[in-house]
């Protein structure tokens, strides 16, 4: 298991046969995502990289049954290839591209509400899990499938958590990098609402950074309704204020949005907060206790474990016993308010 | 991108909304010129710059006769602008706007900005006008009036009302506020704006709203499609160095520590700053090169960070992806090389052929140090600065 993307996800590419579109869709053909063709407006009837090209998003989805996108256009093409994805009815758009301006997401973002697309970006660099599907532009290799959910708003300080749990021996379940932009698609607490309910992940790292709330609405989310143990680290504490750090979402406003603010809610809602990114690994390990090399190995039993995994003691006591999977959820859904368990249920389905 | 009040004024008179009249000027006589052809017994002389508090720091003067308009400008141009906003080395006064004098009888503040939250423009009214807004959100928040827009529904009469009667405005005040925030609205999406404050909107003693001042910020990615607002960039108010930076595509921040830093992207550039703190030293600076971190981009990223004087000690950072460290090094060791750096450097590497890259760095015969993981780095950095 892992969230919203699997070996089986049928993904489509955007600016397919641009410089970006084509380099990385060779690197995910590489890592084994199952890239079924590609949209350029224009070379429709063409084939790029072995593989169909499109005039328009409808026609791909109806020739091979796509149901996640991948878009490379150019920032001012972006809002356009977004809204096209949606209402082909591809349910998971990733928009890598950087620098989409900001009354163009406004406009995207609103009628994206309604709809049954999920997006993930803009200027972010993707989505992956490990060893069956990579949309986007992170390193694939420095991945290894495991336990670890991370989400995150920056690209390379996802590969830092990503390279240090696979070192550690954690591995990954699946990594969302939900991008630097002030408006964006799935936020924080989308992400971290399907990693509580994913049996594969055991654990949460959450990597955050100067401005917007987004954090301090994630800690409220955390403290009431989730269960899982969560790592955050947030960059930035060294920022002046008023100054945009590289991300157009990354500043300090009106005395908003400092990296102290949002170390603070974390803290209240019981997160284990690491003030260098060089500690993501080793707090999460420690968290976790022995569970890694378990998980790792027998991934398939990774949810029956998972009641065992809240009090170190009783993993202790009776390591690798089996716990039918059901009643282990069914555990964590009284935990869970019912109405936060069950309204994402129903979304998440669709992406299986 | 930040634009002058006169700048901004402009568009706003173009727009409809009700400015009081004024000519920008550039020298002491173009000051007393503008005051003459706008007549009048009063006048304001306002310093441009990109920065707010100007009233408090001595940029803005009221005057009574063309010697004091001529007394004004002189003390301003050439003068740089020290405000709460603009840190201690101030901004430079190249422009002054000259004013006809408005009488006022109330003091509003208006502005429209992106709701991050509810990822919506939204309109922010309050009757505390001409004070520091951040304050007033602080201590009297019931005296903040907010509404969102709805991209596809627009913003509509009745949203209008509600402010505008929370503003207590009434009778052909109201009809005047709601064309001055629809006209507002418009111009916010015709021009990309990413913020316009207009702080204070006054009520005139004959009982007009005149935007008495105007803070009018244009949105950097959408400036492709706004070529003639492009135009108005004054680099003059800039850093110099962060300017230099934007042209070759760099994101550079200058900060007062001595520790300066090269990363590839943004979120690692703030967490090595980070790093830094935590372990006792300062930054100098925020630097992302990207992605690419190719020869040419690391050669120039070393001589921005040396063209500033504090820097001790350069820490490179770089997390290679899809872009190999062994390529990264070569590019490092060639810059140090060219560029002839003189202070320590400590480099981590990490990702794609890590280990070739540090071999490649160890056997370069240039005083690199290499660092084996971020807290190492860190560590060493700071002590080779000191």
């Amino acid at each position: 298991m892992s969230i919203l993307i699997n070996k089986r996800t049928r993904v489509i590419c955007q600016g397919f046969t641009g410089r970006q579109g084509t380099f990385h869709s060779e690197q995910c053909l590489a890592y084994g995502t199952k890239l079924v063709g590609g949209v350029t407006p224009g070379r429709g009837g063409e084939q790029h990289l072995g593989l169909p090209v499109f005039n328009t998003v409808r026609d791909a989805v109806k020739a091979t049954g796509a149901s996640a996108t991948m878009i490379y256009v150019p920032a001012p093409y972006a809002a356009d290839s977004i809204l096209e994805a949606a209402d082909a009815g591809i349910e998971l758009i990733t928009c890598i591209t950087e620098g989409v301006p900001v009354n163009d997401m406004v406009r995207v973002k609103a009628a994206l509400a309604g709809s049954g697309a999920r997006l993930i970006g803009p200027n972010c660099p993707g989505i992956i899990t490990p060893d069956e599907c990579k949309i986007g532009i992170m390193p694939g290799f420095i991945h290894k499938r495991g336990c670890v959910g991370i989400v995150s708003r920056s690209g390379t300080l996802t590969y830092e958590a990503v390279f240090q749990t696979s070192r550690n021996g954690l591995g990954q379940s699946t990594c969302v990098g939900i991008g630097g932009d002030p408006v964006r698609g799935m936020n924080f607490i989308d992400v971290i609402e399907l990693f509580e309910r994913d049996p594969q992940t055991e654990a949460i790292i959450m990597v955050g950074e100067i401005g917007g709330s987004d954090e301090e609405a994630a800690a409220e989310h955390i403290r009431r309704f989730v269960t899982k143990p969560v790592v955050a680290y947030i960059a930035g504490v060294t920022a002046p204020a008023g100054k945009r750090m590289g991300h157009a979402g990354a500043v300090i406003a009106g005395g908003k949005g400092t990296a102290e603010d949002k170390y603070r809610a974390l803290e209240r809602a019981r997160v284990r907060t690491v003030r260098s990114p060089a500690e993501l690994g080793s707090a999460v390990k420690k968290l976790l206790g022995g569970k890694a090399a378990v998980s790792l190995a027998r991934p398939a039993a990774v949810a029956a474990l998972r009641p065992a995994v809240k009090s170190k003691a009783k993993a202790k006591a009776k390591p690798r016993t089996k716990t039918p999977r059901k009643s282990s959820s069914n555990a964590r859904r009284k935990a869970t308010p019912q109405r936060v368990a069950k309204r994402p249920a129903k979304k998440a389905r669709r992406h299986r | 991108m930040n634009l002058h009040e006169y700048q901004s004024k402009k568009i706003l008179a173009e727009y409809g909304v009700p400015v009081p009249k004024g000519q920008v000027a550039a020298s002491a006589e173009e000051a007393v010129a503008a005051a003459a052809a706008l007549g009048g017994k009063v006048w304001v002389v306002k310093a441009q710059v990109h920065a707010g508090g100007r009233g408090k720091a001595g940029g803005v003067k009221l005057c009574k006769d063309p010697a004091a308009v001529r007394a004004a400008a002189e003390g301003m141009l050439g003068q740089r602008l020290v405000t709460k906003q603009t840190g201690a080395a101030g901004l430079p006064i190249e422009r002054v706007y000259v004013e006809s004098g408005s009488e006022i009888a109330r003091e509003l503040y208006l502005s429209l900005t992106l709701d991050r939250e509810r990822s919506r423009i939204a309109v922010v009214a309050s009757s505390a006008g001409g004070m520091d807004i951040e304050a007033v959100a602080e201590e009297t928040p019931e005296k903040i009036l907010s509404v969102a827009i709805h991209p596809a529904a627009g913003l509509n009469p009745y949203q209008c009302r509600q402010l505008g009667f929370g503003l207590a405005l009434a009778g052909t005040q109201l009809a005047q506020f709601q064309s001055i925030l629809m006209a507002l609205y418009k111009l916010y999406l015709d021009k990309d704006a990413s913020l316009i404050e207009i702080n204070p909107l006054i009520v005139t003693g004959d009982g007009r709203l005149v935007a008495l001042d105007c803070k009018l910020d244009i949105e950097a990615n959408a400036l492709y499609r706004q070529p003639a607002l492009a135009a108005l960039r004054d680099v003059g108010q800039e850093d110099a160095t962060e300017h230099k930076a934007s042209e070759h595509d760099l994101n550079y921040v200058s900060l007062d520590g001595s520790i300066a830093c090269m990363v590839n992207g943004a979120g690692l550039a703030m967490a090595t700053m980070d790093l830094i703190k935590l372990h006792g030293g300062a930054p100098a600076n925020f630097l992302d090169v990207g992605g690419g971190a190719t020869s040419e981009r690391v050669t120039f990223a070393f001589e921005l960070i040396l063209s500033n004087p504090k820097v001790r000690a350069i820490l490179v950072n770089i997390f290679g992806g899809i872009v190999r460290c062994d390529l990264i090094a070569e590019g490092i060791i060639n810059a140090v090389k060219n560029v002839g750096v003189k202070v320590p450097v400590v480099v981590r590497l990490e990702g794609t052929n890590a280990e070739q890259a540090r071999a490649a760095l160890g056997a370069s015969g240039l005083a690199i140090i290499a660092a084996s993981d971020l807290t190492d780095a860190a560590r060493k950095v700071v002590a080779a600065a000191r």
